[in-house]
């Protein structure tokens, strides 16, 4: 296996994971090595593959909703809320102005939430304990307004096709712009911890650079291509549940390396602060549910619905052949796509970067696998 | 200048370290002791099943129509009635829950009409057996029995 480069230097095959803890998850990373430099990788997925387009096929619509949650679990609100809209699209109908307003809302304290975990994940791999407590600790708090709304807390299942099941608890009003008050101070922490730091600052910068070309190239959405300079937002581009009626700004960074990513993200979660606190000003009393058939049964076509996840863009394709089962589904996984520009964003870097770039690209391997 | 001034005197370390000491103070602590203090989980949260009974005369609720068991998505619930020959309604014989395999969606209780299935606030689920796992009727009316702990 081991071929000779450079004088007595060999090539090295190392493999990282599955077991390793900054894989996030049970990625297998195939390194080649020549001493520390990378010059080349090659990704094995599939160890959390369980089938869920599959089970598609055998579940009646209402029925797969909860199967969704369980690819990015760490955002399953956001995999709620796309499957709900693909099929709402199918069957033609248009989710009441409540129940899209609080859709909105809970969206939003997902992507904080996601982009919490991804930071405190992200810091603790780079050397960096003590923000995982912190971000954990704040996670917490819109964990218990979901499981208040819900009653659940990772997987929600918190959509219906057509609306929601449950109406608002009493006392979310205020509890969500209490969590909005309280949570914005917390990032500055955050950004005091981190931002200025000298080995924060070091791991990060120049660091898996990837620009808007290949970002386009490859397919990357969400924070990493935004990183790289392109405006480039769902909810304003192709904008889905009334996001063209709120204010927010797109984040956009200049050198698509690892320390302009985490500027993105950071100011993200101040941006979908913004649009919480729209969005509560505008819930208004009104049917929760549209009109929806006892029995979803969608003529027959196709429809393909994407959303901005926490991580990039994601998508539902659903082929209906006219039964009360979906014939088709396939995700379009915004982590999925993102991990194929692993290897050009960490070739030519040194080993220890390259737990800085998987950290950086925000996946879950429950949706890279699906 | 500054920014020399700031590298030399570690001015970035500094500020973080000291943020990471205010947290010491004992108001900032979150550790939540589990089985000496208990959560207390939201009144909408969904754990363990429960078949509900009515509380003056102890029969079930349940009328045995099956829609939970159409709704659930991983079809583990089971329902069988027999039909009483003297009322000419459905009463329900068993009814079968297997805990292992559900992942507490709420379909069913969503599809009840009569608000006999229900996700209680129960959410220890531990049982030494796979064969404990799964629910009989009487279990499930009965409900569970959380182990009680002497501290």
């Amino acid at each position: 296996m081991a071929e000779r480069t450079f004088l007595d230097s060999t090539e090295l095959v190392l493999n990282m994971g599955p077991q390793h803890p900054s894989t996030h998850g049970v990625l297998r990373v195939i390194l080649k090595l020549d001493g520390e430099k990378i010059i080349g990788t090659d990704c094995v997925i599939g160890y959390l593959h369980r089938g869920v387009e599959k089970i598609a096929e055998h579940r009646t619509y209402a029925m797969f909703a909860p199967y969704v949650d369980r690819m990015d679990y760490v955002a399953a609100v956001s995999n709620g809320l796309g499957y709900c809209l693909a099929v709402e699209k199918l069957l033609n109908i248009e989710a009441p102005p409540r129940a899209q307003v609080t859709r909105v809302i809970l969206t939003e304290l997902n992507r904080i939430a996601s982009h919490l975990l991804w930071l405190g994940t992200h810091a603790l791999d780079i050397g960096a304990t003590t923000p995982l407590f912190y971000t954990m600790r704040e996670r917490e708090e819109i964990l218990k307004i979901f499981e208040n709304y819900c009653g659940a807390r990772l997987t929600t299942h918190a959509f219906r096709i057509g609306g929601l099941q449950y109406e608002l608890y009493e006392g979310f009003e205020e509890e969500t712009l209490k969590f909005c008050d309280w949570v914005l101070p917390r990032i500055d922490e955050y950004e005091e911890l981190l931002t200025t730091n000298r080995i924060w600052v070091d791991r990060l910068k120049g660091v898996g650079i990837l620009n808007a070309e290949d970002c386009k190239a490859y397919g990357v959405t969400g924070p990493v291509l935004r990183a790289a300079g392109v405006e480039w937002d769902l909810r304003r581009m192709q904008p889905y549940s009334g996001y063209e009626q709120y204010d927010f700004r797109i984040p956009t960074g200049q050198n698509g390396d690892t320390y302009d990513r985490y500027l993105v993200r950071m100011e993200e979660m101040r941006q979908s602060v913004r649009i919480i606190r729209q969005a509560v000003e505008r819930l208004e009393p009104g049917p929760i549910m549209a009109k929806v058939p006892k029995v979803i049964k969608p003529p027959a076509g196709e429809v393909y619905v994407s959303i901005e996840a926490p991580k990039g863009e994601l998508g539902y394709f659903i082929v209906s052949d006219g039964s009360t089962q979906p014939y088709r589904v396939r995700v379009r996984p915004p982590s999925f796509v993102n991990l194929q520009a692993l290897d050009k964003m960490c070739r030519g870097s040194l080993v220890a970067d390259i737990v800085a770039i998987i950290g950086t690209i925000d996946i879950v391997l429950g949706e890279v696998d699906r | 200048m500054k920014k020399f001034l700031r590298t030399i005197f570690l001015v970035d370390l500094i500020q973080g370290l000291w943020l990471t000491f205010r947290y010491q103070h004992p108001k900032n602590i979150y550790t939540e002791e589990y089985p000496a203090q208990r959560p207390k989980v939201a009144e909408r949260y969904r754990g363990a099943p429960r078949l509900n009974t009515n509380p003056d005369t102890g029969e079930t609720l349940c009328i045995a129509c099956n829609l939970c068991a159409l709704a659930c998505p991983e079809h583990l619930i089971v329902v069988t009635s027999e039909r009483n020959e003297q009322t000419k309604r459905k009463e329900l014989t068993t009814f079968t829950y297997d805990t292992s395999r559900c992942m507490f969606c709420g379909l069913c209780e969503d599809a009840c009409p009569v608000d006999a299935l229900e996700l209680t606030q129960d959410f220890e689920l531990a049982t030494y057996t796979r064969e404990g796992q799964i629910w009989d009727r009487k279990m499930l009316e009965e409900g569970p029995r959380p182990t009680k702990y002497k501290f």
